[in-house]
């Protein structure tokens, strides 16, 4: 925990830098309020010069909070200026992810690069726990797809053993629409899962369909980040889902969402363009 | 910039799940799951999610309704609740107290349905009191 309670001291003194040098309007983050914590964007209050660090005082680093969705809608609300934002790698490639499906300016936030602690890369199974430039923390390794257990164990059964797998998960689904809300790169004006066409309306579990769909629509934007399992209040394993698609994409095209702004998606480019690999 | 985010619970059932509300230029957003509230654990079910969207609906209704011929006309909170008060009144002295029944709702806090329950038995003199949880 002291580590982790320095790495917060870090951010805060960055944060700081950013807002009394003018560079940023604000910076988003998570605030721990009222023995709970949640996203808030932290400005320079305009009394004392000391209100800024009781402010940034209760700036922390946990849990995981859907930060690049903090950063759309606060910036939609900014004319001019920079925003700065406290990233983690997940965050970072959801922000690069949104700037390609025009959702956000990336000219207009000034990163804070977090490091995630190997615990936390265990936890989220996660392939890439670092961003780009790590300002704070040290940029460790992740978990890959190939010693990911339960990843492992699903792809050790046959297919009609995977298939009862994920329609058991599936039938849990209570249709809370949460993992499609709390998901970055999910950004549909009118939404296939509202559409009777493809789900049944009135009616649980929504069916194979629902989930199927949602993981096609983001399967060449899906930046692993887990906000749709944390979100998911009957626990269907959903990076399981996406994580399997990724590793698909990366092993046919060598493509890798997230983390190059100037890299076309394969699924929007001919095949001439982007062929696929003989595997 | 005009945005913050308020850290609030989902007024929608007796659960209590917490959430923080993203004020957009004083206009709701869809809620954030708190990730840290002891109950909800960062879930919300579809209720929570759309707990935004009422407020600023073009549906809702802003001021107190009076039937009126087939209709209704609008009426002032005073007007409404001297109409209710005199009708409820004048119910209970001509049909006795048990002509009357009270539902109260998930939707409001513990101690606004205490106080229903209260005004159903210590006001009117009724045990006839529900609640929509029970259907």
């Amino acid at each position: 925990m002291e580590e982790r309670d320095s790495h917060a001291e870090d951010v805060r003194r960055i944060a700081r830098e950013l807002l009394l040098g003018g560079r940023v309007v604000g910076v988003v983050g998570l605030r721990s309020e009222h023995g709970r914590v949640g996203p808030h964007v932290f400005t320079v209050p305009p009394g004392e010069p000391g209100d800024l660090d009781v402010s940034l005082a209760r700036l922390v680093l946990e849990p995981r909070y859907p930060l690049a969705l903090v950063c759309r809608a606060a910036l939609s609300t900014l004319a001019e200026g920079q925003l700065g934002v406290v990233v983690r790698g997940c965050d970072e490639r959801a922000l690069i992810e949104m700037a390609k499906l025009n959702q956000i300016d990336l000219h207009r936030l000034t990163m804070i690069g977090l490091a995630c602690s190997e615990a936390q890369a265990r936890r989220c199974t996660c392939a890439r726990p670092y961003p780009q430039r790590t300002d704070v923390g040290e940029s460790g390794d992740g978990v890959a797809p190939e010693d990911n257990e339960s990843l492992r164990n699903l792809m050790s059964q046959s297919i009609d053993a995977r298939l009862a797998f994920w329609t058991r998960e599936f039938d849990r689904c209570i249709k809370c629409y949460g993992c499609r809300n709390v998901c970055p790169v999910c950004i549909c004006d009118e939404c296939a899962l509202e559409d009777a066409c493809w789900v049944q309306r009135g009616h649980i579990p929504p069916g194979l369909p629902f989930h199927l769909i949602r993981a096609y629509h983001v399967a060449d934007k899906c930046v692993g980040c887990g906000a749709c399992e944390a979100a998911c209040p009957m626990d269907i394993p959903l990076t399981t889902l996406h994580t399997l698609l990724r590793v698909s994409l990366g092993e046919l095209f060598d493509y890798q969402p997230g983390l190059d702004i100037q890299a076309k998606s394969p699924l929007v480019t001919t095949l001439e363009e982007t062929p696929i690999r003989e595997l | 910039m005009s945005y913050r985010t308020v850290q609030t619970t989902c007024p929608f059932c007796g659960c209590g799940c917490g959430m923080h509300v993203p004020v957009l230029n004083d206009v709701l957003g869809q809620p954030i799951p708190d990730r840290t509230h002891p109950l909800s654990q960062g879930r919300l079910c579809i209720k929570g999610w759309s707990a935004h969207e009422h407020v600023n609906s073009p549906d809702r209704l802003t001021t107190p309704l009076v039937r009126s011929g087939n209709g209704f006309r609008e009426a002032t909170w005073n007007e409404a609740l001297s109409l209710v008060a005199s009708r409820l009144l004048a119910i209970r002295d001509q049909h006795g107290p048990d002509s009357l029944a009270f539902l109260c709702s998930a939707k409001c806090t513990n101690e606004e349905n205490y106080l229903l329950q209260r005004f159903a038995r210590a006001v009117i003199g009724t045990n006839n009191i529900d609640h929509c949880a029970r259907l």
